[in-house]
């Protein structure tokens, strides 16, 4: 039997060896995450397409101001499948209703409340007001206010370049034709326009107009994009069109 | 006596640990005192000023990066130079490649950190600086590599002792977490923003496989390390236990890696990953143990300098916060338990207990051991360590304390009903109860960073008085 002092006197086996032990813990678990179908379980909609699409071009600048300024810190947009949380937050989080997150932002603490359903709580306007002054609206709140998000004029110039930046990790935003005829199949005509590089700043420009997320109908602002974003998070799901049972498999 | 002084700085690299000595209490300073200030923004948040750059979600990565890269990082690099040197009866190798190791590190932590209040993050936790601080990191962390091995393979003692092996594992497992968690796709050369290359379920995954073993390996078996060292030196005695040592190392390198997922328990991840990670984190118990049991057994027979020795205070209670805090661990593991500790403070205080209690207790205590030898003299003042250990260690019951009953408190009334089966509070009614813990857990950290002024203060007079001293026998051998 090999005595452990011939891995004392070895420097090199030492570390052969070390790594050897510290490497199977994270490829038992983690690599087979990448294969397994049903860790990310595919959730349709009445029309046969993917629920659950990348975020529009707008959607992603809030989240990329979500990320900047470090909302995960405090928010998380993760709900557990427990009773409590059901009545407070809404449904337990879907895989893959965070599929096309890059990064994920489930959070580790909730100084607030879960955001994973906060789309459609709340209007626009309350949004508006409460990044700004989160106390006008919750008095108790100790939430940083955030002025700077209505005076800031949205920056969208490297738009193209951050798509392309997701498309090449795996967000299905098109370029060609043939993306574009593949995203149709799979999320439909609608959400296929809105996934067009080609097209993204006018795509933006649109849905910044028609949302008027900040009530200014005059400027592009920080605020537009955030609460862009703030509105989607959790509603791509329609929950009462499907049964409890089809997501239970995947737990 | 001249000549036995200057021995061993010919024999020894000793410039380059004095470096990461002294840099190491500078983020010590600034990291503990940015967690003080984003502490107070949460007991009094008119701090935040509405300054986009000192907001909390932009200052709190700044503390995390501060003190464990920044005070943690630099101390491993202090301690594992001086100790690979000392063991190994050997110079450091590579002539100028340390200073790049110091010149990097820090450079690159200054980058992130100022990256951070402008809002460049990779908004990932403990993860936050950006693809090209990575590569940076990457560049210092492979010449560390070299350096260290290369300085075991010319060591001039047939064994490697088993601090350095400890030193190794981490100098390992964080190159391998460190390169793999930070897979990116930069939008350009010459910008700073990126994404993860993975998204969602596997994000989370590799990324909780990279945070708690920045926990395991960076703030745990280096740590082992330095206990390995210099709990033995301070004592005057030898390790406890050679075999408990070697059981304890193989067990805690393998299993480390497998508790991650404890962290996304009842989150959109497989049940069996998480099922796994919750058994892992039971068994790790043991070699943790393993590791505290053979510190403090060490001091059998000298258990006298508990009493008399102040710098054995802070090892043998920074071992102690250690035990405490591998067992609370593998209990939040528990997913009954994690059900109502995740999202709380509980965590927050938890890893205060370990951050604080042993992370920080171990490198002043070892700090203390080993300044006054760089310099070649002695502590200027055994009573203000004694009064350091003091602020130190009421700071830190203050913490963990008020953080149990906030997180604990906060955990209790989110999943109350009343008699009809409704919720009981409202989210913003567990903050309200939570700002009485949360001014205590301020004060805390306060009483914690004027300890670590305390130690400035005494290492400066240290280092002054023996410059001092080394200046007069100069001026007297010229004369």
């Amino acid at each position: 039997m090999m005595k452990h002092e011939s891995i004392e006197t070895n420097a090199g086996l030492l570390i052969v060896l070390t790594l050897a032990a510290i490497s199977i813990g994270g490829l038992v678990e983690i690599v087979p995450l990448f294969h397994i179908e049903g860790t990310v379980e595919s959730v349709k909609n009445a029309e046969g397409k993917d629920s659950v699409r990348p975020y529009t071009a707008l959607e992603q600048l809030g989240r990329d101001i979500y990320t900047r300024e470090g909302c995960y810190n405090c928010h998380s947009q993760m709900i557990r499948p427990f009773r409590d949380e059901a009545l407070r937050y809404g449904h337990y989080s879907l895989a893959a209703e965070s599929q096309y997150d890059h990064p994920f932002q489930w959070g580790s603490k909730r100084t607030g409340p879960d955001l994973a359903r906060v789309g459609g709580k709340y209007s626009s306007a309350w949004h508006v007001q409460h990044l700004n002054q989160p106390t006008s609206v919750v008095p108790e709140s100790i939430m940083p206010n955030y002025p700077w998000l209505l005076e800031t004029d949205l920056d969208y110039s490297d738009l193209q370049g951050k798509m392309k930046a997701l498309k090449k990790v795996g967000v299905p935003y098109s370029l060609t034709k043939e993306e574009y005829a593949a995203n149709t199949d799979q999320f439909g005509e609608d959400v296929a326009k809105l996934l067009d590089i080609n097209r993204a700043e006018t795509n933006m420009v649109e849905q910044a107009k028609k949302g008027n997320y900040d009530k200014n109908p005059a400027k592009l602002s920080e605020m537009d994009a955030l609460v862009a974003y703030l509105q989607v998070l959790g509603t791509m799901v329609d929950f009462s069109k499907h049964d409890e049972a089809e997501f239970v498999q995947f737990r | 006596m001249a000549h036995s002084a200057t021995a061993p700085m010919e024999q020894y690299n000793y410039d380059i640990v004095k470096k990461f000595a002294l840099i190491t209490l500078f983020w010590g300073i600034a990291g503990m005192s940015a967690g003080v200030y984003i502490a107070s923004e949460l007991a009094w948040p008119f701090l935040n000023w509405d300054i986009a750059q000192i907001t909390f979600g932009r200052l709190r990565p700044l503390h995390t990066s501060g003190v464990i890269f920044g005070f943690g990082g630099n101390a491993l690099f202090a301690t594992s130079f001086y100790v690979v040197q000392r063991t190994c009866q050997t110079r450091l190798w590579g002539g100028r490649l340390p200073d790049f190791i110091f010149y990097g590190w820090n450079a690159a932590l200054l980058i992130a950190g100022v990256g951070y209040l402008m809002g460049i993050t990779q908004g990932r936790e403990y993860a936050e600086p950006e693809w090209y601080v990575d590569l940076m990191i990457v560049v210092v962390w492979v010449v560390y590599f070299l350096v260290y091995t290369m300085t075991l393979l010319k060591r001039n003692q047939p064994h490697i002792y088993v601090a350095n092996w400890f030193f190794m594992s981490f100098i390992l497992a964080t190159a391998l977490l460190h390169i793999f968690n930070n897979l990116a796709m930069p939008v350009s050369l010459f910008g700073a923003k990126s994404y993860s290359l993975f998204s969602g379920a596997q994000d989370a995954m590799t990324q909780w496989w990279y945070g708690h073993n920045a926990v395991g390996f960076f703030l745990t078996a280096a740590f082992l390390g330095m206990m390995y060292y210099f709990v033995p030196k301070q004592a005057g005695r030898p390790v406890y236990s050679y075999r408990l040592s070697i059981v304890h190392f193989w067990a805690l390198s393998f299993m480390y890696m497998w508790v991650g997922t404890h962290h996304l328990h009842w989150t959109a991840i497989p049940d069996w990953t998480s099922s796994l990670a919750a058994a892992f984190s039971i068994l790790l118990l043991m070699p943790s143990w393993g590791g505290m049991i053979n510190g403090i057994m060490t001091l059998s027979g000298a258990w006298d300098k508990l009493r008399s020795d102040p710098i054995m205070m802070f090892l043998i209670t920074s071992l102690s916060f250690y035990g405490m805090s591998t067992f609370e661990g593998p209990m939040m593991a528990l997913k009954s338990v994690n059900a109502l500790s995740h999202y709380t403070d509980w965590t927050v205080g938890h890893v205060h207990s370990g951050a604080l209690g042993w992370v920080a207790m171990v490198s002043f205590g070892s700090l203390y051991h080993m300044i006054p030898k760089l310099w070649g003299t002695k502590m200027w003042s055994q009573k203000l360590i004694y009064i350091h250990f003091f602020f130190a260690t009421i700071g830190i019951l203050l913490y963990i304390t008020a953080l149990w009953v906030s997180g604990i408190g906060q955990g209790l009334m989110l999943r109350a009903f009343d008699q009809y089966g409704n919720l009981k509070y409202s989210f913003i009614e567990t903050v309200v109860f939570m700002h009485g813990p949360l001014v205590a857990r301020a004060v805390a950290g306060m009483f914690f960073v004027s300890g670590l002024l305390l130690m400035v203060y005494n290492i400066w007079k240290t280092i002054a008085n023996a410059q001092e001293a080394s200046d007069t026998t100069i001026a007297s051998a010229n004369a």
